[in-house]
């Protein structure tokens, strides 16, 4: 394989378009294999696409760019909340509603504010592409261990203060621990009626939430590829490599990151949003540390840079989290019944899952450090044990 | 574009009082360097005189204790790295810094950045104008790796062969269409076919590319045949300046070279 198929030119046809487009059709053609088959998975497939554009996000911070990031489920909160916001009676001393799904009982206008849903999934973008800069900007001269540090303070900070912020000055923007409930649901109002789960997705018909995701996630990876190809992509590794190197080729080492902050973030964003519409309700708790851990398992997992390893990542890890814990959780149970174990009847297995996470990621560390699907520039980096010494900008230092 | 300071039109840097402390060192004390327009100037010196020193001061590297640059007319004292780039100024490192993970032309594609325009939103929707940038700069980035002479062009950079990482760092350099061209000790590691190759590709980069050049050399075979100015450092301190014939026959030089007026 040569250096191009890591940035995907020179790759067979086949490759570049018959592995992607089967991939999608499966991906088009679930709803009905659930159905037809009553797996009942529809509500796991739609948490873990939140988390494949959540670790397609995070990816372009840590795999593109190099900054590890270890706070990424502050821009995840922060999207959801504009939802919460935006979308719901939260805000009840005004009444404002533009092209939105809901309704009052009375059927008048209903309390707080109500935007559409789609308009929210680019304000939220936005709004959390703005605050990957916020956040982004104090941390620039910063690398390794101590930008981690720093944006795990961040992570901390945010579902902190979405605690807290039920009063602030009198005012009560987030209601706190209770959170915001009734998030509007989505809907494309003009279909027509026989399309009446479109007009307004429910939770009886999960199908347009599925359908929904799906387009972010192709449009994620769409625009995800496309940036690791581009100007900024290369930007992005150079700085990466070498910041120093790369200022000195008139690479802005501040901007560069800072695009792959705002950029990163805007994905978590967006997903977030979608995560609160569907949801329906939000707490501070559901943004906790252990959210940026699990996704960033899912880069290093999948492989750190590799946009189809990161969504395997995701996949693999939120499969075990829905679909195989409780699974393994009713045999243990069903043994420890049958044997007339009460400690085995009673284990809670999901209960391990960070236990769990925690070994798949030791054992991929000492097999397979690259992660499933490597990049294969990092794979190099990874490997590479031929490290210059000297001083770094040529000067001969004499102790 | 308008010259600030009128006397000296033809000059590509000036470097005026340049002071640089580590602590109690002066690495770089108070010297002052000319490069004309299309002139290939050496700076030699025997080890750790400050010659690279100088070098990451013009590249904004490290920021100087005292003095000012003037870049093709402009003060870039305050400037940061990848502003002088844009504005003109490329250059190499003494210990190879390619981006190594990355293949020979994206390198040179990284090194072309500052004249690449494409936004990130042209990128991501295909723009017409983006992906015909891209073209040519692809094109562009190969016709300079035939100018350097490389053929691995796919390979990542750490696995190129010694002197073809120090080809790449030239073409990467000059991606960028600088004024001027910084190189820190271009022939290192390099043996005599290799050197003489090199040697005439830094000629041509003045005649086909009008470029000025600034050089720290330890060959002074290349030295000697290719500069039209030399300026001697030891100690931090310019010793000499002048042509390479006036260079080699001055006192101080030899002196320096030779060692009898070290102390340590
Ligand atoms: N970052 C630094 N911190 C402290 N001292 C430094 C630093 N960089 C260089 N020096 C010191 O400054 C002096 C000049 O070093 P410099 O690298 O400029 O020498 P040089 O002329 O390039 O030598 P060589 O020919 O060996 O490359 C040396 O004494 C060196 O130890
Ligand atoms: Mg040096």
């Amino acid at each position: 394989m040569s250096a191009a198929n890591a940035t995907g030119r020179g790759a067979s046809p086949l490759k570049r378009f018959g592995l992607p487009a089967l991939l999608i059709a499966l991906a088009l053609l679930f709803p009905f294999l659930d159905d037809g088959l009553g797996l009942g998975l529809m509500f796991p497939v739609i948490v873990i696409a939140v988390y494949v554009m959540l670790a397609l996000g995070l990816n372009i911070v840590i795999g593109f760019a190099g900054l590890l990031d270890l706070g990424f489920v502050a821009f995840y909160a922060l999207g959801a909340y504009v939802v919460g916001w935006f979308a719901s009676g939260h805000f009840n001393q005004v009444s404002i509603s533009f092209l939105s799904t809901a309704r009052s009982i009375s059927g008048g206008s209903p309390a707080g504010i109500h935007i559409s849903f789609w308009i929210l999934l680019i304000v939220a973008g936005a709004f959390t592409a703005l605050c990957g800069i916020i956040i982004g900007a104090p941390t620039l001269r910063l690398r390794g261990d101590y930008l981690a540090i720093v944006t795990l303070g961040f992570g901390e900070i945010i579902p902190r203060f979405f605690q807290n912020g039920d009063n602030l000055g009198g005012f009560n923007l987030t209601n706190g621990t209770i959170g915001i409930k009734s998030i509007d649901s989505p809907g494309i109002s003009i279909l027509p009626d026989s399309l009446s789960t479109w007009q307004r997705f429910g939770t009886l018909d999960l199908n347009p939430w599925y359908y929904t995701i799906l387009l972010l996630v192709l449009i994620t990876v769409y625009v995800n590829i496309r940036l690791r190809d581009s100007r900024l992509g290369r930007a992005w590794v150079s700085v990466r490599e070498d910041e120093t190197a790369a200022a000195a080729m008139g690479i802005n080492p501040v901007t560069t990151k800072l695009w792959a902050y705002a950029l990163g973030a805007m994905f978590g964003g967006v997903a977030g949003a979608f995560y609160g519409a569907f949801i329906k309700s939000i707490f501070p708790t559901s943004f906790s540390f252990n959210i940026s851990i699990l996704v960033l398992c899912m880069v290093i997992l999948g492989g750190m840079g590799n946009i189809y390893g990161v969504i395997l990542g995701a996949i693999a890890l939120q499969g075990i989290n829905f679909y195989l814990l409780p699974q393994i959780n009713d045999w243990v149970h069903a043994i420890g019944e049958s044997l007339g174990s009460p400690l085995l009847a009673g284990a809670d297995i999901p209960k391990y899952n960070f236990f769990i996470f925690g070994i798949i990621l030791v054992l991929m560390m000492l097999l397979r450090p690259e992660g499933i699907i490597p990049n294969r520039q990092r794979q190099e980096e990874l490997h590479d044990d031929s490290d210059a010494g000297g001083d770094a900008l040529g000067g001969t230092v004499r102790a | 574009m308008p010259e600030e300071n009128g006397g000296s039109v033809a000059n590509v840097l000036e470097a005026r009082g340049i002071t640089k402390a580590f602590g109690g060192l002066l690495a770089v004390n108070a010297v002052d360097f000319d490069i004309p327009e299309r002139a290939i100037v050496s700076l030699i010196g025997p080890n750790g005189a400050g010659k690279t020193t100088f070098f990451n001061m013009v590249s904004g590297l490290y920021t100087p204790t005292r003095g000012r640059f003037v870049l093709t007319g402009r003060d870039i004292t305050k400037m940061k790295p990848h502003q002088r780039a844009q504005m003109g100024l490329g250059r190499t490192f003494q210990n190879i810094r390619l981006f190594g993970t990355m293949s020979a032309v994206d390198n040179v594609l990284a090194g072309m950045h500052v004249r690449l325009k494409g936004s990130i939103l042209g990128a991501v929707l295909k723009m017409p104008g983006v992906r015909r940038e891209e073209k040519e700069a692809r094109e562009k980035a190969h016709a300079l790796l035939d100018f350097v002479g490389l053929r691995g062009r796919e390979t990542f950079a750490k696995n190129l062969p010694y002197g073809d990482q120090r080809r790449l760092e030239i073409a990467r350099a000059l991606a960028s269409d600088p004024k001027l061209l910084l190189l820190d000790e271009p022939t290192a590691g390099m043996n005599p076919q290799e050197t003489a190759r090199l040697t005439e590709l830094i000629g041509r980069l003045r005649q086909e590319r009008g470029l000025s050049v600034l050089l720290i050399e330890h060959e002074m075979r290349v030295v000697m045949s290719i500069s039209d100015r030399v300026t001697v450092l030891d100690h931090g301190e310019k010793i000499s300046e002048g042509t390479p014939t006036e260079v080699r026959q001055d006192e101080r030089v030899i002196e320096a070279y030779l060692g009898t007026a070290r102390t340590g």
